[in-house]
């Protein structure tokens, strides 16, 4: 469903602040793929979610979305195939627009924005529905503005508003970082569900380890810019915190200090 | 004090004119939180792109339609500037008005300023008409005050429409959020083409209806109409924002935020009896006085508007 293949990113090319993000980076994900990223701080695990969206464009290697190159194509191009929920709750949705309003462009990912209603009465009605998955009890708050909701509330908004629409591919960045402990979990069981409900292939990134065993069908550890450990099945189901820690202290060859970068 | 009464419709019309450019520069400062400089020099672009096409004969509904489209035309120039070649916002509006002064004069055949007298032509509104409804010798339609606010309400109406689709939600969205609607798929340097082109269009239309107003067009007739129009939109807020929720009353408070300044700006000078060369000075400081208000309230209440800059 994704391919990247030998994708190379340089931030400040040729400046004092050159910064190699990514390199040699590949990855294939096969449909109905649920990987977690784990890596340290600067890693690059944000840069390659990022330039699968296409928020900016790779220096070398070709990324693929179901067999469609899109190395080269804008990010509200690649939107059409692609859900993504960010770690700031605040850039997911439009604080000034209604819940509902937020949810009908959703609906209108990749398709032709025409001078037709900006949402229907039937569409109202589906949103109800739809909202019934996060069991936040937003589904009888359709009107209010986003700028309204809590952090997590605006972060589960932006998780159906990435899945509305079934995208070929779901991007998480930490995307219940910013929110506290029982909230996220909250947002973690919602995305569990949908992911599971649409058989979604999905990325996500996370800092914490357990989640990172506990969710999907396969694991991904980045080092330096590219993925160093990549786990799945029975092998990744058995995984423990301390294995995955000894894991990272082998490839980055170094100790403690790392380890708590691991941790976040 | 009589003085001020006998002025006050004229004020009230001429504010209701420059409101029409105020709810033009409302989709670019306060939707799209770009800071468009062009104004100054599309409004000029209406006033003598309307002027001239009468003075060629042209209907008043054709001439007003030609000077939409010039300033539609202005606003594409600005927004392929900033857009395609990446220039800021507010660097691509002044380069543009800056250019629009060439291009003005040239429209009027390199006069500054071009003659439209009411008794040659059959304009929309004239300030002449103020007089003629009075006397009786014309119908009250005819009022500038109706006739403006006939048209005001038209454009809301359209506005209100227009944001309310599809492709306006997505433009709404441009500028609350760009980095959402990017991720939802939107083209937000389209959006921003269409914006812009819209709202100088309706600045154009602004300054085609003021030639007429006032009979005349001038190449000087746009100065500061980016100031007027941000006190518009202030005025507006200040005054209306607890009461108006829905759009289309946002839009009108714009346009009685307009009426609002052309009224104070006219008790000051008759009041006052100060001199109209202070006029810009007045303008300037009445302008400033509005700006506070909302930061000074933030402040006194520990409050600020919460806005994200994606
Ligand atoms: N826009 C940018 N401009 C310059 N450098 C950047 C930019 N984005 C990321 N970098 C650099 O690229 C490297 C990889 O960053 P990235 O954000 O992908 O890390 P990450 O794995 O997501 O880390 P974290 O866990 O802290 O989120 C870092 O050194 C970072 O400083
Ligand atoms: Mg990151």
């Amino acid at each position: 469903m994704l391919e990247i293949r030998n994708v190379k990113k340089v931030f400040n090319r040729g400046t004092v602040n050159e910064k190699i993000a990514l390199h040699d980076l590949n990855l294939h994900l096969a449909p109905g793929d649920f990987v977690t990223v784990i890596g340290g701080n600067g890693a690059g695990k944000s840069t390659m979610l990022n330039s699968v969206a296409g928020v900016y464009p790779v220096d070398e290697g070709e990324i693929y979305i179901d067999g469609v190159e899109v190395t080269h194509l804008p990010e509200y191009k690649r939107a059409k195939f692609i859900g993504r929920v960010f770690q700031d709750p605040m850039m997911g949705t439009a604080a000034t627009m209604q819940i509902e309003e937020n949810l009908a462009l959703a609906a209108r990912r990749g398709k032709l924005r025409t001078l037709m209603s900006g949402i229907t009465k039937a569409e109202r009605e589906s949103y109800k529905e739809a909202l019934k998955i996060l069991e936040l009890g937003l589904e009888d708050r359709l009107t209010a503005k986003v700028g309204l909701l809590s952090g997590g509330q605006r972060q589960a908004l932006t998780l159906l508003m990435a899945t509305l629409q079934r995208p070929k591919l779901l991007l998480l960045d930490e995307h219940t970082a910013a929110l506290d402990p029982k909230t996220a979990s909250k947002v973690l069981e919602a995305t569990q569900r949908i992911v599971e409900k649409d058989n979604l292939t999905t990325l996500m990134i996370t800092h914490n380890m357990r989640d990172a065993i506990a969710y999907g069908n396969r694991l991904i550890m980045m080092y330096d810019g590219h993925v160093v450990v990549d786990v799945s099945g029975e092998e990744k189901k058995n995984l423990t915190v301390e294995q995955l820690l000894n894991l990272f202290s082998k490839v980055s060859g170094s100790n403690e200090a790392n380890d708590k970068l691991l941790l976040g | 004090m009589t003085s001020f009464f006998n002025a006050l419709p004229g004020a009230v019309s001429q504010g209701l004119i420059w409101g029409i450019m105020a709810i033009g520069l409302y989709i670019t400062y306060q939707m799209l939180e770009l800071s468009d400089l062009t104004v100054d020099g599309s409004f000029c672009t209406g006033g003598a792109v309307c002027a001239m096409m009468m003075v060629a004969g042209h209907n008043v509904w054709v001439a007003l339609i030609v000077a939409f489209l010039a300033g539609m035309l202005a606003g594409w120039v600005t927004s392929v500037f900033h857009t395609k070649l990446g220039i800021p916002a507010i660097l691509s509006g002044i380069l543009t008005q800056l250019g629009l002064w060439s291009v003005n004069l040239a429209i009027m055949g390199m006069k500054a300023n071009q003659a439209l007298n009411v008794k040659n032509y059959d304009l929309l509104v004239s300030m002449r008409f103020l007089k003629d409804v009075e006397k009786g010798t014309r119908g009250f339609w005819q009022h500038p005050l109706f006739t403006v606010g006939l048209v005001t309400i038209a454009i809301v109406a359209v506005l209100y429409w227009f944001f309310g689709t599809e492709l306006g939600a997505s433009i709404r969205a441009t500028g609350a959020n760009a980095n959402m609607a990017r991720a939802q798929g939107i083209n937000t340097n389209l959006n921003k083409v269409i914006g812009l082109m819209i709202s100088n269009g309706l600045v154009a239309l602004s300054g085609a209806l003021l030639a007429q107003y006032q009979g005349f067009a001038d190449i000087n007739m746009g100065r500061g109409a980016i100031v007027i129009g941000l006190a518009a939109i202030i005025i507006g807020d200040v005054v209306f924002s607890k009461l108006f929720r829905n759009f289309a009353l946002k839009l009108l408070a714009v346009s009685i935020g307009a009426v609002i300044y052309y009224v104070v700006i006219q008790a000051v000078i008759s009041l006052l009896d100060i001199d109209s060369n202070y006029l810009k000075l007045i303008s300037a400081l009445i302008v400033a006085i509005f700006l506070a208000v909302p930061n000074l309230r933030g402040k006194t209440f520990g409050k600020r508007k919460e806005k994200h800059h994606a």
